[in-house]
Parts: structure tokens; sequence; C-alpha cells
């Protein structure tokens, strides 16, 4: 299972991400997928300072990450999946249902359309309904910020 | 606040607050630091709650880890802002420094703090 985490975080790159969860998955890479850092060497760089020597990076925008989810997957490297977008989510799921069957809510914060469902959880109707089409076609959507707290289900953000 | 050189101090939590607080207990001078909490904030309302707490003024901003949301928020923002320079790893011994050289330019402040800070890194 070389993609051990499917998480959805606006904050990308931070410590929970890094601590939190890459050191009891023990991941090896954090595959970044988001268009203003894929385009943006600089906050590349910035975001490569955020990680362990051995951890490795690979930034994506979310048309070229969509064709190389299947290939991640595939690959033998224990790897987080890690986004700032639900439409983003949404891509990834629809380009590898398999891969990206589990899906992490980490870090959604308010911004105007949202309403709080958990402290670190906003979504819009719209970004909620997309989850719930999400787990229509079989996707296991929860949310949880650190590993050692109770995963939240969908359901219940309603 | 005064129109000297302001401090801005970008921690996780209520770390910030707390550091704030104790560096005027310790000093006696208040008014010269801005705390700001990562709580709650994507990276774009981090970014504004600092660029509020800078006000346009020159500045040193603090960061609690060399790495993370509040670094990166803070380059971000403020990367291409001459008069404003940054420090990670802030501690209450750099603060205490800081608060005491508001006189000098951001980057000096900057490289005195950080030295005072980093002197209290001990092993007694």
């Amino acid at each position: 299972m070389p993609l051990v985490l499917c998480r959805v975080d606006d904050r990308l790159i931070h410590g929970q991400v890094v601590i939190g969860w890459g050191r009891p998955l023990a991941a090896r890479r954090i595959l970044l997928v988001d268009d203003e850092v894929a385009a943006n060497p600089w906050e590349q760089d910035l975001y490569r300072m955020a990680v362990p020597d051995d951890v490795a990076i690979v930034v994506a925008n979310s048309a070229d990450a969509s064709t190389a989810v299947a290939g991640w997957q595939a690959e033998p490297v224990r790897s987080i999946l890690l986004t700032g977008s639900i439409e983003t989510l949404v891509a990834l799921y629809a380009a590898d249902p398999v891969a990206v069957h589990r899906i992490n809510l980490g870090g959604i914060h308010h911004r105007p359309g949202r309403s709080e469902r958990l402290p670190y959880i906003y979504l819009s109707p719209a970004e909620y309904d997309a989850l719930l089409d999400l787990e229509a076609q079989g996707a296991d959507v929860t949310a949880q910020d650190v590993p050692s707290a109770s995963p939240v289900g969908l359901r219940a953000l309603a | 606040m005064s129109d000297t050189l302001r401090g801005v101090v970008v921690c996780h939590g209520t770390v910030a607050a707390a550091l704030v607080h104790a560096t005027e207990q310790i000093s006696g001078l208040s008014g010269h630091l801005v705390p700001v909490s990562n709580t709650g904030c994507d990276r774009e309302s981090l970014e504004a709650r600092i660029e509020e707490a800078v006000a346009g003024q020159p500045a040193v901003v603090f960061v609690d880890m060399a790495s993370g949301s509040c670094l990166i928020a803070t380059l971000r923002r403020l990367r291409e802002r001459p008069d404003v320079a940054v420090v990670t790893g802030v501690n209450l011994a750099m603060l205490v420094d800081f608060v005491f050289h508001l006189s000098l330019p951001p980057a000096a402040a900057a490289e005195h703090a950080a030295t005072s800070g980093g002197k209290a890194i001990r092993q007694p």
C-alpha cells in the first residue's frame, strides 16, 4: 500500500502531516498536489525545508497528478498524498478510485460560504455534497486531524 | 503601539501570546510585540493575520519553527518587503533582547536578537 494516507489539508505540508502522520506511518514520500505550488519553484523549496532529509517530496499540479496517481500507487514507497482542495481530491479519486479509496479530511479552514463541521473542518454545502458523492461511489471519508484523535465519519459532519 | 520597530511573533497555538506576555513581564516594556497564532487558519488567512500585525511598518517577524505553516505564511506574504526581517526558533531571550533594540534597522535588530537567543541555548 504505497499510498498510506490521502489527505485534504489546506495548510499543505506542516507539522501535523510531517510529524503527526509521517512518523507513525513511516512515510518516505509526500506527494503534494497543488497548482499554485507546482508553478512556483521558490515555494517548492520552502516546503522541502519542512521535511526531514529522508522524506522525499514530489510536487505536481492537479492535472499531472491525476495522470500519475496510479503510478505512485504502484511504486514501493510509502507515500502521503496531500492536497488542499476538495476539488482536486475529487479529480484524484476519479483518476484512481482504488488508490484514493480512504480519504482523510485533516484541515479545511474557514472561508466565506463554509460552515464549521469540526474545529478544523469547515465545508460549504457544495463541498459536503461532493464528499457525499465520493462516499456513494465507495470512498471511505473521515475527518481526523492527528492519529491520536478519533476519526469522525462524513455523516457526522452534516 | 509606538512608531518604532515592531515585533511580530508567529507561533502554533497559544505560544506567541505566552511569549509576548512573558517578555512584557520581564522587560517592563509593553506594546512592541504583536502575537499571531496559526490556530484556525488556512494559508491565506494566516498570511492575512501576519500582514495585519505588521501593519505596513518596519518589523522583525519571529517564527517558532524553521519550517512549517507559520514560516511559510510569513515568507509568502513578506519576503519582498525590504523593511521586514525574519528570525526562526523564537525564544524568550530573543524577544527580551529585541524590545531593548527597537531603534535598530530591522535586519540589525533581527541579527542582534538571534544572537542573544542562540546564546540562551545551553546545556548547563
